[in-house]
């Protein structure tokens, strides 16, 4: 089945190159390999990703895996995003109290901080906590499904690995990361604005009135619903390394550090992309 | 139009022709890498047959078998099963056959995250939606009893040993009734009463529901009780074919030197 090479496929490690009798062309081959290894990734993960499409939208659907992972992203993130959003809140709120009196635009404080962590801080953050987590998490799991053929008992027990396993991750992470974000913002807004208070009296009713006045749904929606892009990433890159694992206890190993470090590399990348793209379309 | 239909009816249900083989392999290629496992293997199983397939360790017996059931993709040469040759088959297609055939891996291959109990439902749970929760229940009791495995319901794969993992493979494999059964070792790391009573579960399946079984197996003993057909591998060449009286007979050195040591 010409279906089943995505999982069998070579690590992104490039292949050693071959020796050779001159001394030179070692450099070159080296760099042959890169690129080979780099073009193979990306080939396999192009696969890997149409049979997790292919199999999610035809029956049947896997109901009870999806809310079993939704529980298990939201409920492990939760606590996690919820104290990063709360220590970015701080900082943020003591970064701008002191550029901002510096130069004499204090009145802006709460529309500063409003901005900072629900246009910039709170998505990023969220997105890097939730692949650090939960990619690191489903890297391992799956890999180690892999090594100890789990999954190929899945798939000959009729069932498509793909829709059961990996659509079914990919699916929670792109659900969850909007609504994990949210989180992360609104706790951001309380520790920015219990920091300011302690320092200058202001009611928190007045904070959000000020920090959101003028403001449109353009303004924070798309930041927020990007990061359901963030989510597609972290799942896709870390069902994809778990379910390609080769080589025992070791191959798990570097299934859940490939996840993390290729997921936050790739939602940072993807991030560049968004950013710009909300501009243009959302002015 | 009713002849249409017949011929129709015919290509759905081979199985039914009592003669026709269900498993059939032609020249069966398959190498990784430089490695050469196997060299052009033919093999075929009918209803109701078993075939065992014996050879040292590193010869390509699991590997066989997971290229019966589509885990593998040969290089070259044909796997027909009930007709429909499988080699390229897209994911789902392939799954409408793999229901109708139960697979034992070597190292049983359970799901570590699920009970025992849980382990042989999830066939169940997943293609027989019409069962209700107490249905399954007791068929996933009367299973594991099937094998000699009814006192450990609610434990872990990693608390049971490796024997037993073995037996709860089994149970999952037959789940779903399947015509076709694949067995890789499946008395390895039994004692010889359990070893037995699988042997036994074997012909009875094979009698009463006319299953067609590959077994790879070392256990020549058993081998001889529950195989129609023994099939010898070597360096990726089946070396011979027949019953045990046949393999006693034969005059290949290699053959003589197995039944030997064995
Ligand atoms: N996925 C794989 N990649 C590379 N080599 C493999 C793979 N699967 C099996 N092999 C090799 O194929 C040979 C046969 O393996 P196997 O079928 O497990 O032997 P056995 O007859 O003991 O069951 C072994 O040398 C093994 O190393
Ligand atoms: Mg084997």
């Amino acid at each position: 089945m010409s279906d089943r090479g995505v999982i069998a496929v070579e690590g992104f490690n490039p292949p050693i190159p071959e020796r050779r009798s001159e001394p030179m062309p070692s450099v070159a081959g080296s760099v042959t390999g890169l690129v080979n290894g780099f073009f193979e990734w990306f080939g396999s993960l192009g696969i890997f990703s149409w049979q997790v499409f292919k199999a999610a939208v035809t029956p049947p659907y896997e109901w009870r895996e999806l809310i079993r992972q939704l529980d298990e992203v939201g409920s492990k993130s939760f606590p996690l995003v919820a104290l990063a959003g709360a220590a970015i809140g701080v900082i943020i709120s003591l970064e701008a109290r002191y550029s901002l009196t510096r130069f004499g635009a204090k009145s802006m404080f709460p529309a500063t901080l409003v901005y900072s962590v629900i246009q910039v801080m709170g998505p990023i953050i969220t997105g890097l906590i939730v692949c650090g987590r939960v990619g690191a998490g489903m890297g391992a799991e799956l890999a180690s499904m892999k090594v100890s053929e789990q999954i190929d008992a899945i798939e000959a027990s009729a069932i498509n690995p793909y829709r059961l396993l990996a659509a079914t991750r990919i699916l929670a992470c792109i659900l969850m990361l909007p609504l994990l974000t949210l989180a992360a913002d609104a706790s951001g807004l309380l520790t920015g604005w219990f920091a300011q208070s302690l320092v200058e009296p202001l009611s928190f009713h007045q904070f959000i009135a000020s920090g959101f006045k003028g403001a449109t749904f353009n303004a924070f929606l798309p930041q927020t619903f990007k990061t359901a892009v963030y989510g597609l990433i972290i799942g896709l890159i870390a069902c994809f390394q778990g379910m390609r694992t080769q080589g025992g206890a070791e191959g798990v190993g570097r299934a859940a550090t490939n996840s993390v470090v290729l997921g936050s590399l790739f939602l940072i990348l993807a991030d560049v992309v968004l950013v710009k793209l909300i501009l243009v379309v959302f002015p | 139009m009713a002849i249409a239909y017949d011929i129709a009816m015919k290509e759905a249900e081979p199985e039914l022709d009592g003669s026709a083989p269900v498993v059939v392999a032609e020249d069966l290629r398959k190498t990784f890498g430089s490695h050469n496992v196997l060299n052009g293997i033919n093999l075929s199983v009918n209803r109701g047959e078993t075939l065992a397939v014996l050879g040292r360790s590193g010869t390509g017996k699991s590997v066989l078998l997971r290229l019966i059931i589509g885990l593998e993709t040969p290089d070259s040469g044909s796997i027909r099963i009930h007709g429909q040759n499988i080699v390229g088959l897209a994911l789902d297609r392939m799954g409408e056959i793999r229901k109708k055939m139960g697979f034992l891996f070597q190292h049983a291959a359970l799901y570590d995250s699920l009970t025992v109990a849980e382990n042989v439902a999830f066939p169940l749970v997943h293609h027989r939606k019409d069962m209700s929760g107490s249905e399954r229940g007791e068929r996933v009791k009367q299973l594991l009893a099937e094998v000699g495995m009814e006192g450990n319901l609610a434990k872990m794969p990693s608390d049971i040993s490796g024997g037993m993992q073995k037996r709860v493979g089994l149970a999952r494999a037959l789940a779903l009734e399947p015509e076709i059964l694949l067995l890789d070792e499946p008395t390895a790391g039994l004692d010889p009463i359990s070893s037995g009573e699988i042997d036994d579960l074997i012909l009875k399946l094979q009698r009463e529901r006319q299953m067609a079984s590959i077994v790879v197996t070392h256990d020549l003993h058993s081998a001889r009780t529950i195989a129609n057909s023994l099939a010898l591998l070597d360096q990726g060449n089946v070396v011979i074919e027949g019953t045990f009286e046949d393999l006693q007979e034969s005059g290949i050195g290699f053959v003589k030197e197995f039944l030997k040591q064995s």
